[in-house]
């Protein structure tokens, strides 16, 4: 048996059928079973690989090396949400790093820490194509990606206090 | 000094277009019915051709001449669109999937037509979660209306269109890495030949194109390449989106015609640089680019594939990202080197150790721990990757240290200290 099948049966079926039947194709549904995973508590469990590795036909190794290669898969526990604050060149030149530093002072943390309470992950990452609205972060949890651009300080703490009080 | 008529961005011109039923009362879907019911596929390639047509996402390669390579002997065919966006300074497709959503769906349909595919991906970055939902629901009410599924336009054609998103890796907007990626691996590039039209995803013939050029295929075929070639120069022809960015006073997405002078984008466009600063360097494709210091005659150039080369650059994706004199070079090269370092596949040697080592050299160089030494070693490092890649990701990652060095020296002369004594 199956959990990750029995639970999520017809979604994953409308995943497959995206690809060739063959067994090349049912390779091609690995990345999105991962974002599947992920809704459940923002990692991949290692059970989950083992039965992603088994709807999907290929070795636990193969899903486990895509988690350390794709910066948007976890193979471990952190802050429900991760605030990934971009820092790459142009965003740089619009003060991005000396927001992401604000930020965590005023969270009380460094970059790459989770708050005490476990909901707020803040991170430093590379190009999110929001260039002209920096400085922007994007918000990762177990329900989705959402984007929040032209940011301040104070509109970040928004942000915050949104996302712990829910 | 705006565009007439914006033919990418028409989002701008008319409100709600994200809607299948303006965009249907402003002739959208008639290009694919034309080319259906009227066109032989090979016409459609044929047409794209003569439009002069070069591949938006970077490399500048004509799309028609492309689709033209597509294997006739091997089936089935795929297309898939790259809207993978990551370069640093790039932000043009993901206005074009949230604003014009249904032209670009529209060109992807096309291009299926024209090389005999029924099915095709859209490849995006998983940080466009958001964007990839309402794509799903745009193709959700292209297939209600009947211009997605089987028998389009009462032909025996099919085309299903489906979205497929990535997780974080620049590498996976190179083309080949992309095919990997959508196989469930590892987003690494493959050793070329065989190039996708032979031999793309499953093994089989594919036609990858970026978001943005697929995104002119419906003006092409409804309105036709001699008014296409109207637009821009003869050998770039056509609009382009430039992101601009960095230290401007107006940062954004500037539709404008192949050709148009960076002075015209920065200063009209723009609205220059910000705090009565001075311009003193352009990346004319992101991270990716050498730095073209910008004097009189590099603000005079026109911003096509041809002119752009002439400044010892090259205009890639266009994205512009703009660098007043408060900029310190060796900072700046080890941003992009460390973006470039973090990204690295890690499949070739070249890359991955080349990136790893000027990583280590910038992070001195730029805190002024380095001797002029170490600035040669950097260059010294960053020649021999030069050629030697498996994929532009290393390239690319060489074009600013070795221009920054050549271009810009005085920077580093101000910054490194005389011994390490």
């Amino acid at each position: 048996m199956n959990a990750l099948l029995d639970k999520y049966g017809d979604e994953i079926r409308a995943i497959l059928a995206k690809y060739p039947p063959e067994g090349a194709g049912k390779r091609s549904a690995v990345m999105p079973l991962m974002y599947i995973v992920q809704r459940e508590n923002g990692y991949v469990t290692r059970e989950a690989i083992r039965q992603i590795a088994e709807i999907c036909e290929i070795s636990t190794t193969d899903v486990a090396s895509l988690i350390a290669f794709y910066t948007l898969y976890h193979g471990e526990p952190a802050g429900k949400y991760r605030i990934q604050v971009c820092t790459d060149l142009p965003c740089a030149l619009r003060g991005a790093e000396q927001f992401l530093n604000n930020l965590c002072e005023n969270l009380g943390i460094k970059v790459g820490e989770t708050t005490p309470d476990g909901k707020i992950m803040v991170e430093s990452v590379m190009c999110l194509a929001g260039c002209h609205n920096a400085p922007l972060f994007q918000v990762q949890s177990p329900e989705g990606i959402e984007y929040h651009e032209n940011q301040t300080i104070e509109s970040a703490l928004d942000v915050v206090n949104k996302l712990r009080g829910g | 000094m705006d565009v007439a008529e914006y033919i990418l961005l028409r989002h701008r011109d008319i409100p709600g277009l994200d809607q299948i039923e303006t965009y249907r009362q402003n002739g959208g879907f008639e290009a694919l019915r034309k080319a259906i019911t009227s066109l032989d596929p090979d016409d459609v390639t044929n047409e794209v051709k003569a439009s002069g047509l070069r591949g938006r996402g970077g490399a500048g390669f004509p799309t028609g001449l492309k689709w033209s390579f597509i294997d006739g002997n091997k089936w089935p065919h795929y297309v898939v669109a790259n809207a993978d966006e990551s370069e640093p300074g790039t932000f043009k497709d993901r206005e074009i999937m949230e604003g014009n959503p249904y032209q670009f769906l529209e060109g992807v349909a096309i291009c299926a037509y024209a090389v005999k595919a029924k099915d095709a991906y859209i490849y995006m970055r998983g940080e466009f979660w958001q964007i990839a939902h309402k794509l799903d629901q745009c193709i959700k009410e292209m297939e209600a209306a009947g211009y997605l599924g089987d028998r389009l336009f009462k032909s025996n054609i099919t085309v299903r269109l489906h979205t497929h998103l990535g997780a974080g890796a620049y590498i996976a907007g190179e083309e080949s890495a992309l095919l990997d990626s959508i196989e469930g691996k590892l987003g690494q590039p493959r050793l070329r030949p065989p190039f996708p039209p032979a031999v793309g995803i499953y093994g089989k013939p594919t036609i990858v194109n970026n978001v943005e050029t697929l995104s002119n295929v419906p003006m092409i075929i409804q309105r036709g390449a001699a008014w296409f070639k109207s637009i821009g120069t003869e050998k770039s022809p056509g609009p382009k989106i430039f992101s601009l960015s960095g230290c401007i006073n107006r940062p954004g997405n500037y539709e404008l015609p192949l050709g148009t002078t960076f002075r015209e984008l920065i200063f009209d466009h723009g609205r220059g640089i910000p705090g009565g600063h001075r311009i003193k360097a352009i990346m004319a494709a992101g991270a990716s680019s050498a730095l073209i210091v910008a004097n009189e005659q590099a603000l005079n150039t026109p911003m096509d594939y041809e002119s752009v080369p002439s400044l010892g650059a090259q205009l890639g994706s266009a994205s512009v990202i703009i660098i007043d004199d408060t900029v310190s070079i060796p900072w700046l090269i080890n941003k992009t080197v460390h973006f470039f370092a973090h990204e690295s596949c890690g499949k070739c040697t070249p890359c991955r150790e080349g990136t790893y080592w000027m990583r280590h050299l910038t992070e001195r160089i730029s805190k002024g721990e380095a001797t002029m030494n170490e600035v040669e070693l950097l260059y010294d490092v960053a020649s021999q990757m030069k050629g030697k890649c498996l994929c532009a990701l290393g390239e690319f990652s060489i074009e600013a240290p070795m221009s920054g060095i050549e271009r810009f020296r005085a920077d580093f002369e101000s910054i490194t200290v005389k011994s390490n004594a």
